[in-house]
């Protein structure tokens, strides 16, 4: 524990901790542009120089350790002048075109200009430009605005792990530029918040507003199960982007780039209005004429044929409405699995990521069983990326299933349950890799689940962590790794059928003569022709094409939200905009419903709602806090492991949900990355 | 003056053949046994005593920096690195002896990184240095041959191997950390100091990067005594030193000579003079091109040493003395400097990176007198904004030519300056 004098002021910092930080400490703001606490030291930019007594010349504050009896002088007149000194220089070949840049009211080189530099430039020579780089469809590049504070190349080696932005030529010609075109990572876009100029930039964002006229809104992410915190930026009705929020338990402060370029999903394909089928057509309807019909077939039906399924999306407020509108229907049949997962509600650690996302650093074992957490959750896989990084590459990884690139070296196992089985059985050398570690993480993805013999699976897998020594007093990592934002939540609501009901697969066979479809899109719908089905969402999608009655909803950004993430994580977001045209909040839509149903549920507004919530969720108050829980028993009555290789739910990570599939963004990704990669062959411009 | 008696690099013209044979007959390789008998402390002991100071242009004391190699490992093996990336403008001391004496070398390599218990020197060579590389490598295998280094060097009972590395010309590289980053096969960059090479350094491991010319004098050192060495010279500025003399004597060369020699006496003894005359002397860069240079006031009675010239405000560097006379455009000659430094920045940092190029041009405009008499302060203030800011030294050599032009040539620009406006008018 180094003591240091920062400006006359004691501080003690942690061993390790840099100037910059004992600095930090002392209250002392240092301005930065390469340094970042998540990135290695560059010490590139010299804007950090502080004075350190007994050195003959200024020091770069974030490079140097502190150490005992240090007398640092952030507040001189040899730092003043190493500040505005700097600062000329990284605006002598920059090109002040803040009125025309996409950075402006939001730079770190404006605001420190005004703060550290000199207030006029004494350059007369030509500036320097440079070309910009297709870094593809997220990134837009000025590069003559670049300071060269490396910040976007350390990230995608280090973070994302894809080195595919580097620097090239040295001197004043040195660029950073993308090497092989594009930047082929699920979290490319953080790099434009990284950059500290205007250099790397948002694309679909360019132009659209100023960072003043806009509305923040901290929100909840739902485009994977993480529950990634986000900063919702609107302009009126309008969302115009998303932002990552800090939440070191969560994201730290990353996002995909699905959770911050889906947003102009949001305004195409919109339901805005409630329809009813008319002789085989969808016809625009009034809410009381869509109810009236919904109320007379649901009269006209046994509540033993009525049933309902929630979605991909959903928020534990209308899951608790739909729960409560079927109870009171008195028909057991509701699910929210619509993925058909075998998994049951009774034991929390059955369904949830036990081991927590932050306690992924702590595994000293991997084994992802039938997952891709790279699509199904780039933020996590950039988590475990970190925990091998710190094992100094040591981390071992094992990997049951698809054979893909995790940015992390793995060790490639089988292909499906069998290599499980084999696992298990003793059968493999993995396993002595696994029983050594202290503390192993079996990682079970949603796609494994989700079959035939998804019980057997994760029986399968249950004993497994049971066998190495996955849960022990101290750690529990037995974890299973959702794809869905809303499933933790209708898990632990228990929206599971009930005595004698049928579960989403079946329904989805078209058991149901009234099926109430909950923002239900990711299933094979293809099954409903006989079933009368409601479909309450957000878009028209796969839903809405085979609805008899649709009930125009909200979606994320629009409503107040509680969604429990896959480590069991309760967080809560405000409504950021409102919904188009008629579209309501799900939870009122559901209550309107039940009073036309004759069974009005008792919630008027939000708070009453959430009061019921609280009874049916044990520990609703604890939110934002991890509420991991621990496995059932494993059962051995969960039947035969078959050899179907596993597949990750994500087949093109760009089309995951309604919102992806209508953003223009996501579709230009998709034609990209995942159809290019797929060997589409070239594209001749006539071949779609 | 150097009697020949005192002299080391007894083949610096290449009268006598480069190879084992001829280096045997010089002395080199004989009975290096005993030298690596001494024991390692002893040999740093010995080379701290002597005084030696680094020749590769700081001059930091060469045995103390032997001795911030771990004395005990912790797993990792430590090497040495030999820095034969002679690139400074002027200079060509290592050159010649790479291509004469390069066993004198190699000795030097087996003896320092014994002291320091380094497995292994890497020599990188700079990469123009074709026939260099050539002797050099020939030479290595002719050592590893007569069973000089490699498995038991020498008898001793040490393993020690000598890899030759050839850079690809970049003048950044011959800073160690940058060096030592274009060894490890990546871009040629400073690392940011500390930790210093000596705690991680090449592929992590404890490493010293020493100049060719530092190496190459230790065996001599310690086959003589350190006090032969540290009677040569003046105190803190001992013994032998290579000078490299260019531009405006009569005959340019390469010479041994004793540290602290007068600047005058060395160009009239051993280049014939100035051209027409010590009179006709303008100015002289004492020490490779990083140096402020001196004006002629100066050199008549400055001493060629490290701290004569830092007295005067310049600095002994890698005593690679650029003559210039009466005939040279001064400015110019700076600005060619300047654009010397920015094409060779590394691009790492700011104030290097932005200020070189601003540098260079601004002193383009002045060679034509198209500037204002304000701009030379404003220089001298962009001089000093680069200096002392960047994470290596090359900031302060692209300043530091500068500030000696503005320093002793300021009524030279401005008369330039006001003879433009004339003209323009």
């Amino acid at each position: 524990m180094p003591k240091l004098t920062v400006d006359g002021i004691e501080v003690e910092v942690p061993a390790g901790a840099t100037v910059l930080q004992a600095c930090e400490a002392a209250g002392r703001e240092i301005p930065r542009f390469c340094y970042h606490e998540r990135l290695s030291i560059a010490g590139n930019c010299r804007m950090c120089l502080v004075e350190m007594e007994k050195a003959p010349k200024p020091i770069a504050s974030c490079a140097m350790p502190a150490g005992d009896n240090m007398v640092i002088h952030t507040d001189s007149p040899t730092v003043k002048k190493a500040r505005e000194g700097v600062m000329e220089f990284l605006l002598i070949n920059h090109p002040l075109d803040c009125p025309i840049c996409d950075q402006g009211g939001e730079c770190d080189l404006q605001d420190q200009a005004m703060a550290y530099g000199r207030g006029g430039s004494r350059y007369d020579e030509n500036k320097r430009a440079v070309k910009e780089k297709y870094m593809g469809p997220l990134i837009k590049t000025i590069m003559t605005r670049c300071i060269h504070c490396t910040r976007c190349v350390r990230f995608v080696e280090e973070v994302a792990g894809v080195p595919d932005i580097g620097a090239i030529n040295r001197g004043e010609n040195m660029e950073i530029t993308a090497l092989e075109s594009v930047v082929d990572s699920e979290l490319s876009g953080n790099v434009i918040d990284l950059c500290p100029v205007g250099a790397l930039t948002s694309k679909p964002y360019a132009f659209n507003a100023r960072p003043w006229e806009l509305r923040k809104t901290e929100g909840i992410d739902v485009m994977d199960a993480l529950g990634s915190n986000i900063r919702i930026d609107a302009r009126g009705r309008e969302v115009l982007r998303v932002m990552p929020r800090l939440n070191e338990d969560v994201n730290e402060e990353w996002i995909s780039d699905k959770a911050r370029f889906a947003c102009d999903g949001l305004r195409r394909q919109r339901l805005d209005r409630p329809y009813v089928r008319i002789d085989g057509r969808l016809k625009p309807a009034s809410w009381d004429a869509a109810f009236r019909l919904i109320a007379e077939k649901v009269a006209a039906t046994d509540a033993a044929k009525v049933g309902g399924i929630a979605g991909d999306l959903a928020a534990l407020e209308e899951m608790t409405a739909l729960k409560d509108l079927f109870a009171a229907l008195g028909s057991p049949n509701i699910d929210c699995r619509a993925d058909g997962a075998k998994i049951g509600a009774q034991h929390r650690g059955d369904y949830l990521f036990n081991a927590t996302l932050a306690g992924v650093e702590d595994a000293d074992a991997v084994l992802l069983v039938g997952s891709n957490p790279r699509k199904e959750a780039a933020v996590l896989n950039a988590r475990i990326r970190k925990a091998w990084v710190q094992s100094n590459g040591k981390l071992p990884v094992g990997v049951i299933g698809e054979n893909a690139d995790l940015t992390y070296p793995t060790t490639y196992l089988g292909a499906g349950p069998e290599t499980l089985g084999a696992l298990l059985g003793g059968d493999h050398s993995f396993l002595d890799v696994l029983k050594k570690a202290e503390r192993p993480l079996v990682i079970i993805g949603a796609g494994a689940l989700a079959r035939e013999d998804g019980a057997a699976v994760h029986a399968a897998a249950r004993q497994l962590a049971d066998q190495v020594g996955a849960m022990s007093d101290d750690w529990n990592g037995f974890a299973v790794l959702q794809a869905a934002a809303s499933r933790a939540g209708g898990l632990e609501l228990g929206l599971v059928p009930g005595d004698g009901g049928q579960d989403a697969s079946a329904m989805l066979g078209g058991t149901m003569d009234v099926l109430f479809l909950l923002g239900v899109d990711e299933a094979d719908l293809s099954g409903l022709s006989d079933s009368f089905v409601v479909y309450q969402g957000s878009h028209g999608d796969a839903g809405a094409h085979v609805a008899d009655v649709i009930l125009p909803g909200a979606a994320y950004t629009e409503k107040a939200g509680t969604w429990i993430n896959t480590e069991g994580r309760i967080q809560m977001a405000d409504p950021a905009n409102q919904a188009p045209g008629e579209a309501r909040e799900d939870w009122k839509i559901l209550r309107a419903l039940s009073a036309h149903l004759e069974h009005t549920l008792p919630y008027d507004d939000i708070t009453a709602l959430r009061a019921r919530m609280a009874e049916l969720i044990d520990g609703l108050d604890m939110v934002d806090l991890a509420r991991p829980g621990t496995p059932g028993p494993a059962s051995d009555a969960a039947g035969d492991l078959s050899d179907v290789p596993f597949a990750s739910p994500v087949a093109d990570y760009f089309m995951t949900n309604p919102i992806a599939r209508a953003s223009e963004t996501m579709a230009e990704c998709s034609e990209l990355y995942s159809v290019g990669k797929a060997g589409a062959g070239e594209a001749t411009g006539t071949d779609g | 003056m150097l009697q020949d008696k005192d002299r080391i690099f007894t083949n610096l013209y290449g009268d006598q053949p480069w190879n084992l044979a001829g280096a045997q007959k010089r002395g080199i390789w004989d009975n290096t046994k005993a030298l690596l008998d001494k024991g390692a402390d002893s040999i740093i002991g010995e080379i701290k005593e002597s005084g030696l100071r680094g020749r590769g242009g700081a001059g930091f004391p060469t045995g103390l920096k032997w001795s911030f190699m771990p004395k005990e490992s912790d797993g990792r093996p430590s090497y040495l690195v030999v820095n034969a990336d002679e690139s400074e403008p002027g200079t060509c001391k290592d050159r010649e002896i790479m291509r004469n004496d390069p066993h004198r070398l190699l000795e030097g390599c087996l003896v320092a990184g014994f002291s320091m218990k380094a497995q292994a020197a890497y020599i990188y060579i700079r990469g123009e240095f074709v026939m260099e590389a050539r002797i050099l490598q020939a030479a290595i295998e002719e050592a590893y041959e007569a069973g000089l280094i490699g498995k038991n060097a020498c008898g001793s009972g040490y393993d020690y191997d000598i890899v030759l590395h050839r850079g690809a010309g970049a003048y950044i590289c011959g800073e160690e950390t940058a060096l030592i980053e274009s060894l490890e096969g990546k871009k040629g960059q400073p690392r940011l100091k500390p930790p210093f090479p000596a705690a991680v350094g090449l592929y992590g491991c404890p490493s010293t990067v020493n100049n060719v010319e530092s190496i190459a004098v230790t065996p001599e050192i310690l086959r003589r005594g350190a006090s032969w060495f540290a009677g040569l010279g003046r105190p803190n500025n001992t013994g032998t030193k290579l000078f490299c003399v260019s531009g405006h004597v009569n005959t340019p060369c390469n010479v041994e000579e004793e540290m602290g020699i007068p600047l005058k006496e060395l160009i009239e003894k051993h280049c014939g003079g100035v051209r027409d005359g010590w009179d006709n002397l303008l100015a002289i860069i004492p020490g490779g091109s990083s140096v402020p240079m001196l004006p002629k006031s100066v050199c008549d009675d400055v001493l060629m040493d490290f701290d004569s010239l830092k007295a005067v405000q310049s600095g002994l560097g890698t005593a690679a003395v650029i003559v210039m006379d009466k005939s040279t455009d001064i400015v110019e000659a700076i600005a060619n400097l300047a654009h010397f430094y920015m094409h060779e920045s590394c691009g790492q940092c700011t104030p290097c990176r932005e200020g070189t190029g601003w540098m260079y041009r601004v002193l383009t405009r002045m060679v034509r007198g198209q500037a204002s008499i304000a701009e030379i302060d404003q220089l001298h203030e962009v001089t000093k904004q680069v200096e002392g800011h960047t994470i290596c030294a090359l900031g302060d050599a692209a300043a530091w030519p500068i500030q000696g032009l503005i320093r002793h040539f300021r009524p030279e620009m401005e008369r330039r300056i006001l003879e433009y406006r004339k003209q323009a008018a």
